[in-house]
């Protein structure tokens, strides 16, 4: 019977009831995609050869002086300096910031404590704080995995937080009721009702990191991407300046994008509440 | 909390802090932190000095020169994606894009285009802002129920009645909308002005850095998120007189 | 009025013969001054179904979830088999208003759960719970996910992770609100059906009168603000009548009608 064994993985079940016409219809998106980025494209050639601005450069200029720097391995080479501080910071955050938001959903002791000094940390524009630390850490790698974490952590301990906030408390009591002990409710109950929303922040945390690494790199130090950047600028290489832009872009919207296609993947059957 | 029977108020846990900041200062813990009393003391030069009124006013005009012109175009462009599927086809995949790319990293372009000055500021700012007014409020259209449309339909509006319903029935995504817009075009702004540097408050950012005034840095960062704290409190607050129609909608 | 019924008045103490569940004086009050309930007094027999019937507002949650021992009463004890109630207990399962099920688990590991909180193993948890899966007429949709189930389904998922654990008492919070109509009476009939086989006590929360009167061996009647037992009806229609029959039987119309009179005045 198709019943029963759609459900064997849960990734795999995730796609098995996304049947045919799904795919049509996301096939018939890729194609409106494709033109808006067509027109895109072209907009963007006629913009340069209007010779508008003479920092301008075409569409295919800039892809062309992608392909050459993608070729003489300069940009290799700057993508490695810059995701050691990004992943260091991230991977920082994502510990300490999943812990202390677990802890502060937690215990009312510890949300009054730390949660303000979040909040602060989410509202207020931490980019400021980046020239300060290059102050004190110098502009080595210790600077910018700082300037990673100051970014990041806030958005994925506030979402951890909420994430355990939102658990519904019928869950709780159904695991209490069972006789469930208060490390079961969290390990059984708690922390797998959480995840989707957890994940979600990891996502956005991941964006809020590339922003600081590319932050860091433009205001502490040039080094990787942020050197490339500033280096073809101040040799008038423009083409190549806006192909570092368009890949950096490129980069991390392909990474957000597929940590938010994980997301979907893991967390799908879960999306619809059991109401 | 509570604390010997006492609700002891949320925000006062960051008093707390300032506590343990000073000893960190005063003992010399960690070096990023001065001692919070020298910030203090640093903080009266910082407001009465002449740069610091420049630097403000240019902050405060960029500020709302940006999130005008990203309310001006992010409304409507929301309301043509809530409203025009074609228009959503095409304009999506670029506001997500945009929502979630290193926007900093755009700032040299803008650098390029529109000088070292306030107008890069500007900009930046509007491209902070945007994109979360436009998502909002195309999901506020997108979230008007079939049926209030069909009530106008049936009672015979005419079309800029129904476009005034349209307006009004997707105004609290909108106006959350913009309130996020507001907090990351703090954002912008600041981060506008760090990068072009010889402006505002990147000006005196670099001028404190360059003179090794750690006390005068954190002054002049407290204040900032001081204005940025007040800023969000303000629109929350604001958004809480209409939420009273929000909550009857859904 | 020819009701065949009993009227017990208020603050009688049923004389039940062989009370599993005993409320003595129980009072809950929230905050300082909101009286949620108010010295009840009452004893549940052993196989019995019971329901705590009221308008909203009356209690009748707050007291089901103290019986269960997920709520401390302000004053009062429970005693279950004579014994004093301190937290949840495995002679105890409780059914949720709102399923309560695990959005990530599947329906097997959803019934399993309560045996597995038990500290049961993989394989004999899994055999118990296969077995009340299909006592509730789901069988083979042991590995779909909540979201793939209906509503009733789901409700039918968390009945059978309570009956699962295999407790004395099943402790039911509105189970079928949430289901539409026609689900919910062919649950009523299963549930009937249920009862007879399993040999359980049923305490049973419904705001709908004729829900009480059609399921229930026992009414408990709750007045609101503060919520106290206004009455206990026994109804007393015959047993050996269908579902169909039964809805259109005089005792079962007179019963719903007398107790709609005793709760008018609650109402707004």
């Amino acid at each position: 019977m198709s019943l029963t064994h759609t459900a064997e993985k849960r990734i795999g079940a995730a796609r098995a009831d996304a049947p045919g016409l799904i795919r049509w219809l996301s096939e018939f998106t890729l194609i409106w995609k494709i033109l808006s980025i067509a027109l895109f494209a072209g907009a963007w050639e006629l913009a340069g050869r209007s010779g508008f601005n003479f920092s301008f450069p075409t569409f295919s200029d800039t892809v062309a002086a992608l392909w050459e720097m993608a070729v003489d391995g300069s940009l290799g080479a700057a993508y490695l300096r810059t995701l050691e501080p990004l992943v260091i910071g991230l991977a920082f955050s994502l510990i300490v910031g999943i812990s202390a938001g677990i802890a502060m959903g937690l215990r009312h002791d510890v949300e009054w404590f730390s949660l303000p000094i979040f909040i602060v940390m989410q509202a207020a524009p931490m980019a400021a704080l980046i020239p300060l630390v290059t102050f004190v850490y110098g502009i080595g790698l210790t600077a910018k995995v700082l300037a990673v974490v100051m970014l990041a952590m806030p958005v994925i301990t506030i979402n951890s937080y909420k994430a355990v906030r939102n658990v519904p408390p019928s869950l709780v009591s159904m695991c209490h009721s069972f006789m469930g002990s208060r490390q079961q409710q969290i390990l059984h109950i708690i922390i797998p009702a959480a995840s989707p929303m957890m994940f979600a922040g990891l996502r956005l945390g991941v964006a809020e990191g590339f922003s600081g690494v590319v932050l860091a790199e433009l205001l502490i130090t040039p080094t990787g991407i942020g050197d490339l950047i500033t280096f073809h600028r101040s040799i008038a290489n423009f083409a190549h300046m806006y192909a570092t832009i368009v890949s950096i872009v490129l980069f991390a919207i392909v990474t957000v994008g597929s940590l938010q296609w994980l997301e979907t993947a893991l967390f799908r059957p879960e999306k619809r509440s059991s109401q | 909390m509570t604390l010997l029977g006492y609700r002891v108020p949320m925000m006062a846990a960051l008093l707390v802090w300032v506590v343990v900041w000073e000893i960190i200062g005063r003992f010399d813990l960690l070096l990023l932190f001065p001692p919070f009393t020298e910030v203090l003391m640093a903080l009266g030069d910082v407001v009465t000095s002449r740069s610091f009124a420049e630097a403000i006013r240019i902050t405060a005009l960029s500020y709302a020169c940006g999130l005008a012109l990203a309310i001006a175009v992010g409304v409507p462009l929301g309301l043509l994606m809530g409203l025009v599927p074609a228009a959503d086809k095409m304009l999506n995949i670029w506001v997500n894009t945009f929502l979630s790319a290193p926007l900093s990293a755009l700032v040299p372009v803008f650098m390029i285009l529109f000088g070292l000055g306030t107008p890069t500021v500007i900009v930046t700012v509007f491209m902070f802002a945007v994109w979360i007014i436009v998502l909002d409020t195309r999901a506020g259209v997108q979230n008007i129920s079939p049926s209030l449309m069909e009530m106008a339909h049936s009672f015979g509006a005419s079309h800029a009645e129904r476009g005034k319903i349209v307006l009004l029935a997707a105004l609290p995504e909108i106006l959350a909308g913009i309130r996020l817009g507001m907090i990351r075009g703090v954002k912008g702004v600041v981060i506008g002005q760090l990068l072009v540097s010889i402006i505002g408050v990147g000006a005196l950012f670099s001028l404190y850095q360059q003179n090794f005034l750690m006390a005068h840095f954190w002054a002049l960062i407290l204040l900032l998120f001081a204005m940025a704290l007040t800023l969000s409190g303000l629109v929350g607050r604001l958004e809480k007189r209409i939420e009273y129609y929000a909550g009857v909608r859904s | 009025m020819s009701i065949a019924m009993q009227i017990e008045t208020e603050n009688a103490v049923p004389a039940a013969s062989n009370p599993i569940i005993e409320v003595k004086g129980i009072s809950k009050i929230y905050g300082s001054d909101i009286v949620a309930l108010e010295n009840i007094d009452l004893a549940f027999e052993e196989g019995q179904l019971t329901s705590l019937l009221g308008p909203s507002g009356c209690g009748k949650t707050t007291l089901l979830k103290i019986v269960a021992g997920l709520l401390k009463p302000s004053h009062g004890e429970i005693l279950v088999k004579g014994k004093k109630v301190h937290g949840p207990g495995p002679e105890r399962a409780f059914v949720f208003q709102d399923f309560a099920l695990m959005p990530w688990a599947n329906v097997m590991q959803n019934v399993a759960f309560g045996l597995k909180m038990q500290g049961v193993g993989k394989a004999a948890r899994e055999d118990t719970a296969r077995h009340y899966i299909s006592e509730v007429g789901l069988s083979g949709f042991e590995q779909k996910f909540p979201h793939q189930l209906s509503g009733g389904m789901r409700q039918r998922v968390g009945l059978a992770r309570a009956l699962a654990v295999n407790a004395d008492v099943l402790l039911m919070d509105e189970p079928f609100s949430a289901v539409d109509e026609q689900t919910r009476r062919k649950f009523q009939e299963d549930l009937m059906r249920l009862r007879e086989v399993e040999k359980k006590t049923f305490l049973f929360v419904t705001h709908s009168i004729e829900e009480a009167v059609y399921v229930s061996d026992r009414i408990v009647l709750l007045s609101p603000r503060p919520g106290r037992v206004s009455q206990i009806i026994d109804p007393d229609i015959p047993q050996d009548i269908g579902p169909d029959e039964l809805r259109r039987n005089d005792v079962y119309l007179d019963t719903v009608e007398s107790i709609w009179h005793g709760i008018k005045k609650y109402v707004e």
